[in-house]
């Protein structure tokens, strides 16, 4: 175990071993977010309610999860990266703080193009969509903080305590935003809570999902990569391979 | 009693640049360390680490033939460091200053053991004036009165003679031997000439 | 300096108590500062006044509407309030060298720093508190609720004002760290927000007000526990930046 955390630790076998895994992710990716795509838009039943806009679903949820899944993998990150000082943590956790803002973002304005169809506005302060703009100033917090530093160890490791901190915030704001929406809007109609979704449907959602996890993987893997050579750069084996390829 | 504080392989990379490698140190009481080396060779790097304040280092630090990480308190309750800035708040007076520190080191200390500090570094007659009307030198003086205060067996002091006047550093400069001569320690960085002494060592970086 | 040559012969000594001594020492010695700064006590509060003195102007006078939106108006300004002063947390002691000398001491830094947040609460949102109903009373709060807004600010802004302390030490030794400090809490401060300004909602309803007080309590117990700790890790981190 010990030996398994050191070598994945080294970058120079981080960047070995990924080369051969990324490949995988970015085939399953495209087979699973085509097919998802494929049968979530033209094959899975209209939504009785909604009609055809309820297919936004196919992006907002996948996109939903993952921003929230990327916080805490970024934690974790942080959190490998301050306790064990493994670099390749927080070169990971580097990267994936844009991904993760990005897909918030997505969620948010695919949550925004549904509400006009189903509450005829842009933006409604959904308990849902109000976390999910919490958590993108989150993201923005830690991109800015990291930013702010001159000294690359320091921005390290502020932004894996303030990834740390955020993260044991999210169920705490989770829950007192789903508290204050039930306060005030009591038993409105929201968008993807629902009673029992038929297997043609939720089928080709839980493709979508694991095709963004596919492909949130492979891009990490290799932003990881890119940001391991920027990083190495003055390394022995990163001008080794530079000068072969 | 004596005191070692001993360095093996010490290595300090700060964004990717190594400040220094393979630093092999044995520091025992009765000596003066001068810590020399150019601009941005990594003394003030060096004095961190050697105060316990900086822990990414790589190598082992031993205090006492301990490793630092395991008796890190006992380290600290033995050291005395003093920074670039004095740590002087101007809006406290020398008194209030030199109490807070005392009880810092939780001790509660005597009036009259603070006056006899100051006394000592020629701040009679300041005692109750809010340090923010005093000259750099004179803040620089109420962080050396700690050294008579808080009787430390090690001394790490960055820049001690910083703004201090020419009989000031004839002063400290006496002050530091003396304490090594009585069994304590100093590492100490600075551009003043120290008057050779068989207490004196160098360490030369980059 | 006319210094005795002959120097006492240090001993090594053992790590001793006086964990209380540092302690009340740090607390008095902050108060002190501050109290001899009047002014910066004194701005927070002004501003709270003068942002709740922005409302009525820039919304309506009418009395119906404020009352509606009072408590939320009266939360969010002072939690803004609050916010004022956070910067300057820290920012003196890392600037003249003894938050070097915090982090020094033989004692465990996340309790000293829990010193220096006690005095922040103490100077910024006990104050705070006491002095929103008043404000409540220009915003036509209804009756019944004054001593819940109070009491809702008083324990919601101690657990500000840790939450807050780790963004102030996490930009400490960043030289405009003001904005971003804001940046970094706002999203933190939420929770409080939402059983704070529904304490008080709940309280002009007529419902019971003690759910909201204990989730405020039981946020605030949270961050006693976890804030100091991450205050200690963000100060070691800005100081060797």
């Amino acid at each position: 175990m010990w030996a398994f955390i050191h070598k994945l630790g080294s970058p120079k076998w981080f960047y070995g071993i990924s080369a051969r895994l990324e490949p995988w992710f970015w085939v399953a990716a495209a087979l699973l977010i085509v097919t998802g795509t494929v049968w979530g838009l033209a094959f899975a039943p209209a939504d009785y309610q909604q009609g055809n806009s309820f297919r936004i679903i196919y992006v907002h949820v996948p996109a939903a999860f993952l921003a929230q899944s990327i916080f805490v993998s970024m934690a974790v990150a942080g959190l490998v990266f301050m306790v064990w000082k493994i670099k390749v943590a927080d070169m990971a956790a580097t990267v994936m703080a844009p991904l993760g803002a990005s897909m918030t973002f997505v969620s948010l304005f695919s949550g925004a193009v549904w509400g006009v169809p189903t509450w005829g506005t842009w933006w409604m302060w959904d308990a849902r969509l109000t976390s999910m703009l919490i958590l993108l100033f989150l993201y923005l917090g830690v991109i800015a903080l990291r930013g702010a530093f001159t000294s690359r160890d320091s921005a390290s490791r502020a932004a894996s305590v303030l990834a740390v901190v955020g993260v044991i915030n999210i169920p705490i704001i989770k829950y007192s935003v789903d508290w204050w929406y039930t306060l005030h809007q009591p038993a409105s109609f929201t968008i993807t809570s629902r009673p029992a979704m038929p297997t043609e449907m939720w089928m080709p959602l839980l493709i979508m999902v694991l095709g963004f996890y596919s492909f949130f993987i492979a891009l990490t893997l290799m932003r990881t990569r890119n940001e391991i050579l920027r990083r190495e750069s003055n390394k022995r084996w990163v001008r080794d391979r530079v000068q072969e390829a | 009693m004596s005191l070692r504080l001993q360095a093996q392989q010490l290595a300090c990379e700060r964004d990717d640049r190594w400040l220094f490698q393979g630093l092999d140190v044995d520091i025992h009481s009765g000596e003066v360390v001068r810590i020399e080396g150019p601009n941005g060779s990594g003394k003030t790097t060096l004095l961190k680490i050697f105060s316990g304040q900086l822990s990414d280092y790589h190598g082992e630090l031993y205090w006492n033939g301990q490793p630092m990480r395991e008796v890190r308190e006992h380290f600290l309750t033995n050291l005395l460091y003093l920074g670039h800035s004095p740590g002087v708040k101007t809006g406290l007076t020398a008194l209030e200053n030199l109490s807070w520190y005392q009880a810092l080191d939780g001790q509660r200390g005597s009036e009259s053991e603070r006056l006899d500090a100051l006394a000592n570094v020629g701040l009679a007659g300041f005692e109750d004036v809010p340090a923010g009307q005093l000259s750099a030198g004179q803040h620089r003086r109420i962080a050396l009165a700690r050294l008579t205060l808080t009787p430390r067996a090690l001394w790490v002091l960055d820049e001690p003679f910083t703004a201090i006047d020419r009989d000031g550093v004839a002063a400290l400069e006496a002050q530091l031997v003396a304490h090594a001569n009585s069994g304590g320690c100093v590492i100490v960085t600075t551009h003043h000439e120290l008057a050779s002494s068989p207490a004196l060592r160098r360490i030369v970086l980059g | 300096m006319q210094q005795e040559i002959t120097a006492v012969a240090p001993r090594l000594k053992e790590p001793g108590e006086g964990l209380t001594l540092a302690l009340t020492a740090t607390l008095k010695r902050d108060l002190v500062l501050m109290l001899r700064r009047r002014g910066e006590v004194l701005n927070p509060l002004v501003f709270f006044a003068l942002v709740i003195t922005l409302f009525p102007i820039g919304i309506s006078p009418d009395p119906d509407l404020l009352a509606l939106i009072a408590p939320g108006l009266l939360w969010v300004a002072a939690l803004l309030a609050a916010l004022l002063s956070l910067d300057s947390l820290f920012r003196s002691d890392f600037d003249d060298g003894s938050l070097e000398q915090l982090l020094l001491a033989p004692q465990p830094l996340a309790a000293l720093s829990l010193a220096k947040v006690a005095v922040h609460w103490l100077l910024t949102g006990l104050p705070l508190a006491l002095m929103a109903p008043v404000l409540g009373i220009m915003l036509a709060l209804p009756s019944g609720s004054y001593l819940v807004l109070a009491v809702s600010l008083a324990l919601g802004s101690a657990t500000l004002s840790l939450i807050g302390a780790i963004g102030a030490a996490l930009t400490v030794g960043l030289a405009r760290g003001g904005v971003l400090l804001s940046l970094l809490v706002l999203p933190l401060y939420i929770p409080v927000l939402i059983f704070g300004a529904g304490a008080v909602q709940a309280a002009i309803a007529g419902d019971s007000v003690s759910a909201h007080l204990a989730i405020l309590g039981a946020l605030l117990a949270a961050a006693l526990m976890l804030a100091p700790w991450a205050i200690a890790a963000s100060l070691r981190i800005s100081i060797n930046g």
